[in-house]
């Protein structure tokens, strides 16, 4: 596993932190100390099983808090997700929006835990898992870590945390790929459709592309890297949302004749500013603790590069929108932030902080034009998830080839140096090589599923008649807020 | 009696309120209302796209006032909601057939 040498160094360094520490307190130093008081050294007991096993435990018990204090940031991205898309939703469609991004987590921890997980860690091909395929219950002898690991999820066998916090950490990732979804299909598509292609997105799709790339598949042998999810989470998430916007088509009334496109203003940029903030704060559970080990010297470099890109590109797309809006707009802002979060998370441990910077500054300015191509082509996404979570994902893959230098933390060693810092194609062509692969598997995988979707439920789309008087009224008979008037003209 | 409807500026509401208050008027009702005049509302951009609003948001303030006193109310209302740019309102004064006050069946101007 392209990780593998990640968990080692703190383990070492531990190991001999301890020894000295507990070495100086039984001997003294060795300038200070007086003959006699080497000689009793001498006969103290030497460093036993115990005392190894002691600090192993001591290891795994950090390695696990953080573990699964991340995951618990990761959780409360949903939270963020849902405030996003609700504050830019209109308010007749909030409720629908809400319970989209509410129920979405409980499909997907039911449909990782029954098949995704096995497909997706599973010993099996180079396309999907097969061992172990069922809620997670194949032979596994976590935390024991590489060679002395003996199960079927050995794809994970790089961090020595239980089984079950593995598992946790990457139900948090897989319903974050699916949440990205929800937005981009807002304000036109079924409830009950999207509530099943979150069943086959979470059980079927993800796992397969990330089976390529963290779960020791083809995309892995290749030397393609992705940190904590450019591409297995966000790109993903992106290509699935990409399928379903096509699928469904526009909005009622928003391009009209002529390449015109209307806007439809969200019902509350609050809602949106602070699921953005949210969302930030959950990303620092999101990049470092893909470490999955308490590496300091790690989860440091990559909270730092992390940080660096979304404030770069805050400025970055603020700057661009000011340039060509003539105002700075807070919706390209809140999306310039997500952008340069997602391009960091592949490279946040492989590149240098001012290599974030830089990153961060090109997602923001990448997300505007994207934002405007995306309407330009008419693929109608009411939250703008392809531009922060398509564009950004494929962007941030690819910098990790540019901007790669395995100097930076012990968690970069992985890398090959990227093109800017001579290493050529060595690592910038596997990860075009992931692009171009990850993008046609998971969006005719996607496609195929949406349509099955569409058979399953008698087409995806809300009639035209729910659609102008909003779909809380018609999918759940209920208001978001009953105590308003709502006069939307759209 | 008359009745005096102002649609003014949502930000002139405090000052038209003391305005009036200061005259002696014994009541009012305001309305939030959205409209259009000459202004014919303005452009806004959400995410990039440029949209109309056709309609502005505006107060309406309603207040029934005796016949004698308009000449004043409107003046002052017309000191307190003017800026001077476009968008500043109008003022309606209209005849009022009738009052009563519900608690007491005081009618006319005893209801005022």
């Amino acid at each position: 596993m392209t990780r593998s040498t990640i968990g080692k160094w703190p383990l070492i360094l531990v190991f001999l932190a301890t020894l000295f520490l507990s070495g100086a307190a039984a001997v003294g130093s060795a300038e200070e100390a007086p003959a006699p008081a080497v000689q009793k050294a001498a006969s103290a007991p030497a460093f036993t099983q115990e005392m190894a096993d002691a600090i192993a435990n001591q290891k795994i018990a950090m390695d696990t808090v953080w573990v699964m204090v991340t995951a618990f940031l990761v959780f409360f991205m949903n939270l963020g997700f849902g405030l996003v898309e609700s504050g830019f939703c209109r308010a007749k469609n909030c409720v629908n929006i809400l319970f989209k991004n509410f129920v979405v987590f409980a499909v997907s921890s039911l449909a990782f835990l029954a098949l995704g997980f096995g497909l997706m860690f599973g010993d099996g091909t180079a396309f999907f898992g097969l061992k172990g395929l069922f809620f997670a219950t194949g032979a596994d002898n976590s935390p024991a870590m590489g060679d002395a690991y003996q199960g079927v999820y050995s794809a994970l066998n790089w961090t020595g945390v239980p089984l079950w916090a593995k598992f946790f950490f990457q139900l948090v990732f897989a319903g974050t790929a699916a949440t990205i979804v929800s937005g981009a299909v807002a304000e036109r598509i079924k409830f009950q459709a999207f509530v099943i292609f979150t069943f086959f997105m979470v059980g079927i799709v993800y796992p397969i592309g990330g089976h390529l790339i963290w779960g020791g598949g083809w995309l892995a042998s290749k030397g393609f890297l992705d940190f904590a999810g450019s591409t297995v989470v966000h790109s993903i998430g992106g290509w699935a949302a990409l399928a379903g916007i096509i699928m469904l088509g526009p909005r009622i009334g928003k391009y009209g004749p002529g390449g015109k496109v209307n806007a439809f203003p969200g019902h509350s940029m609050t809602s949106a500013a602070i699921g953005v903030f949210v969302l930030w704060f959950g990303w620092f559970g999101f990049n470092p603790g893909s470490t999955m080990a308490a590496d300091w010297a790690s989860i440091a470099h990559v909270a730092t590069t992390t940080n660096t890109a979304a404030a770069a590109a805050t400025l970055s797309s603020m700057i661009t929108a000011w340039v060509l809006l003539g105002k700075p707009d807070l919706g390209m802002a809140l999306n310039g932030c997500l952008a340069g979060l997602v391009a960091i998370t592949a490279p946040c441990a492989f590149v240098s902080v001012p290599s974030s910077l830089l990153i961060g500054l090109i997602a923001g300015i990448l997300v505007v034009l994207a934002v405007f191509f995306f309407d330009r082509i008419r693929i109608d996404d009411p939250v703008g998830a392809t531009a922060v979570h398509l564009a950004n994902g494929v962007f941030g893959t690819i910098a990790l080839g540019l901007f790669a230098d395995p100097a930076v933390c012990p968690a970069a060693a992985a890398a090959k140096k990227g093109l800017f810092l001579g290493g050529g194609m060595g690592q910038l062509g596997p990860q075009l090589l992931g692009v171009a692969l990850v993008g046609a598997a998971v969006f005719a995988l996607s496609l195929a599923f949406w349509f099955v979707t569409k058979i399953l439920c008698n087409g995806i789309r809300v009639s035209e008649e729910e659609e102008m008087e909003g779909l809380d009224y018609h999918e759940h008979g209920n208001a978001a807020y009953p105590n308003f008037q709502l006069i939307e003209k759209r | 009696m008359k009745k005096i409807e102002a649609i003014i500026k949502p930000f002139k509401l405090d000052e038209v309120k003391s305005a009036l208050q200061e005259l002696g008027i014994s009541g009012m009702t305001v309305v939030e209302v959205k409209g259009f005049g000459r202004q014919k509302g303005h452009t806004e951009i959400y995410r990039g796209a440029e949209y109309m609003v056709e309609f502005v948001p505006k107060i309406k303030i309603e207040a029934a006032v005796p016949a004698d006193s308009v000449a004043a109310v409107v003046e002052r209302i017309l000191t307190a909601a003017r800026t001077g740019k476009i968008g500043d309102g109008k003022i309606f004064v209209y005849d009022v057939e009738e009052v009563v006050r519900i608690r007491t069946g005081e009618r006319g101007r005893e209801a005022l």
